[in-house]
């Protein structure tokens, strides 16, 4: 029976899996490792500045085991959404970490390294030929949207990684793509049913994600046939059961029924999902709808300024009674000061925000509860155009918070628990994500650049 | 009763940057059908809660899991500069006290 074996090293890149899961999961003689390296989750900041969402320590560990274990098992490992978004530096940066583990390993690979960032000229023919659409919310996208975009990427499809594939690469490192395209482009390159590979891909991109209870980040292990998949989590201390298995669709989509992927859409409605041991699940009836148009989806994110913040605390019930009319005098006097300080014109060069803890800061406008507590938590937010500004205008903001007035005390009283000195935190920039949109391409291959290396030996 | 006694999860999270969901997963048929065929999460519920207009609301039974995912658009966009939540993983606090006759 035509099969291929799935080692899904875990959720994200960096967040790790236990040494011990990996060596039980290689005895079961997987045909390649895989694992997605991003997410949108952690905001746009990684995006917009290149940052990544954990260490190159964190990475490397990581990575150094999968590459040992694969290199041993000759077979290939595939990672997807390098550091974070799948930038070029970040994409850079984990080739970077791929070459140091290979010469202290001394390990030898061909690598293909997929590059997903995207060129703002095509982006503006494509805009202006019509090829490119909004999806669900999507902001407004003109040449200047495109033009001040830090960085904008696409999201692969199976295709680039197949190309790869086939010219040889061994280790397949790629910026931006779909979680899935990870763990689908080896088993369609083998020829199975794309319904049954697109499911089990989903399930395995979250690592260990669709187990009963996750722990900790771990390892996870499918056996992909034409017409079924079987999951089977390696760690002993793991299981899978049905509903496991099936509510894992819900998670981050927006419907369980459907996967949007650049090539079609898989879906799920009639799926079965089957225990087959108290520890595994067999899911079969997935289908698999080519899409009429190719697509691939676009992230961009754009400077959205420089900001320093201050938290503090207040804790007198005196000032807890009137908070409301306390907090709103309090931001009024530090609008005149800042006017007063910084002269005409500063008001359009900066915004100033406050966040309640204990009263709305999780929901803000939306929160229906608003009653307080024995104490509150307040984080004063000031983002402007400058680093400098949003800082200085903290330094303003701190002194009046820190003595502002309630009519019951006299004299001068000291009304904000500051937990550090300086009380004001210089934040750096801040990211907006700026699309939602998908693009259509001439070939699937056109938007993505494969760049292949030989890594020691 | 409380929609969370007839749960094991009840919880909010992105759906990308521009969309938030939601996801209710029973703990048992039982407890699911009683929700689902009595429309006790409604498109309306949300729309005053989340302050969205209904038609905005998108509910999907999941009969594969007991379970009841809402999508909605999301109140900012994640990470954006008066976002108060960038993973969205706190927003599905009003859904777990919903009374349930």
């Amino acid at each position: 029976m035509k099969e291929i074996r799935i080692l899904s090293a875990t959720g994200i890149l960096g967040s790790g899996f236990r040494e011990e899961t990996m060596k039980r999961a290689m005895a079961l003689k997987p045909d390649f490792i895989g694992a997605d390296s991003g997410s949108t989750d952690p905001g746009p900041h990684y995006l917009g500045s290149g940052d990544t969402l954990f260490s190159d320590s964190a990475y490397k560990r990581d990575l150094r085991l999968m590459l040992i274990a694969a290199r041993s098992a000759k077979i290939p490992v595939i990672v997807g959404s390098a550091c974070t978004s799948g930038s070029d530096s970040q994409l850079a940066r984990l080739v970077r970490i791929a070459r140091d583990i290979a010469r202290e390993e001394k390990l030898s690979f061909r690598l293909a390294a997929i590059h997903s960032e995207q060129n703002k000229e095509y982006l503006k023919r494509k805009l202006h030929e019509g090829k490119i659409r909004p999806l669900a919310n999507a902001p407004h996208l003109d040449d200047e949207v495109i033009d001040r975009s830090a960085h904008i990427v696409g999201m692969a499809g199976i295709e680039p990684f197949v190309e790869a594939l086939e010219n040889g690469a061994e280790v397949v490192l790629a910026g931006r793509s779909s979680d899935t395209s990870i763990f689908s482009a080896m088993p369609t390159m083998r020829g199975i049913n794309p319904a049954t590979v697109w499911h089990a891909a989903k399930i395995l991109e979250c690592g260990a994600a669709c187990v009963v209870q996750r722990k900790y980040p771990d390892c996870n292990f499918a056996i992909v046939r034409d017409d079924h998949f079987i999951v089977e989590p390696p760690n002993p201390d793991y299981r899978c059961d049905p509903d496991s298995v099936a509510s894992h669709n819900l998670y981050e989509n927006a419907t369980p029924y459907e996967l949007i992927e650049p090539s079609g859409v898989l879906n799920t409605y009639s799926a079965r999902y089957e225990a087959i041991s108290d520890r595994a699940v067999k899911v079969s009836g997935s289908t698999f709808k080519p899409a009429k148009r190719y697509t691939i989806k676009l992230e961009g994110a754009e400077l959205a300024g420089y900001q320093a913040i201050i938290v503090g605390s207040v804790r007198d019930p005196i000032i807890l009674r009137q908070f409301d009319s306390w907090l709103s005098g309090l931001m009024s006097a530090a609008k005149d000061r800042i006017a007063a300080v910084f002269g005409a014109g500063v008001e359009d060069k900066h915004k100033l925000d406050v966040r309640v803890f204990g009263k709305n800061a999780t929901m803000g406008r939306l929160e229906p509860e608003t009653s307080i507590g024995h104490e509150v938590g307040l984080l004063f937010q000031a983002t402007a155009d400058t680093q400098e500004l949003a800082t200085a205008i903290m330094k303003s903001v701190s002194h009046i918070a820190v003595h502002y007035p309630v009519p019951e005390w006299t004299g001068l009283i000291t009304s904000i628990a500051y937990p550090y000195s300086p009380a004001e935190i210089p934040r750096g920039a801040t990211y907006r994500f700026n699309m939602n949109h998908v693009v259509e391409p001439g070939t699937p291959l056109e938007m993505f650049r494969v760049e292949y290396e030989q890594v020691g030996g | 009763m409380k929609l969370w006694e007839l749960t094991k999860l009840i919880r909010s999270k992105n759906a990308g940057p521009f969309e938030l969901t939601f996801d209710v997963i029973f703990k048992d048929r039982e407890g699911y059908e009683k929700v689902r065929d009595a429309k006790l999460i409604s498109a309306e519920w949300f729309a005053k809660t989340y302050r969205l207009t209904p038609e905005v609301v998108s509910i999907i039974n999941y009969d594969a899991a007991n379970a009841i995912k809402i999508t909605i658009p999301r109140p900012t966009i994640s990470g954006d500069i008066d976002d108060t939540d960038v993973y969205g993983g706190q927003q599905h606090g009003p859904l777990v006290d919903v009374d349930v006759p």
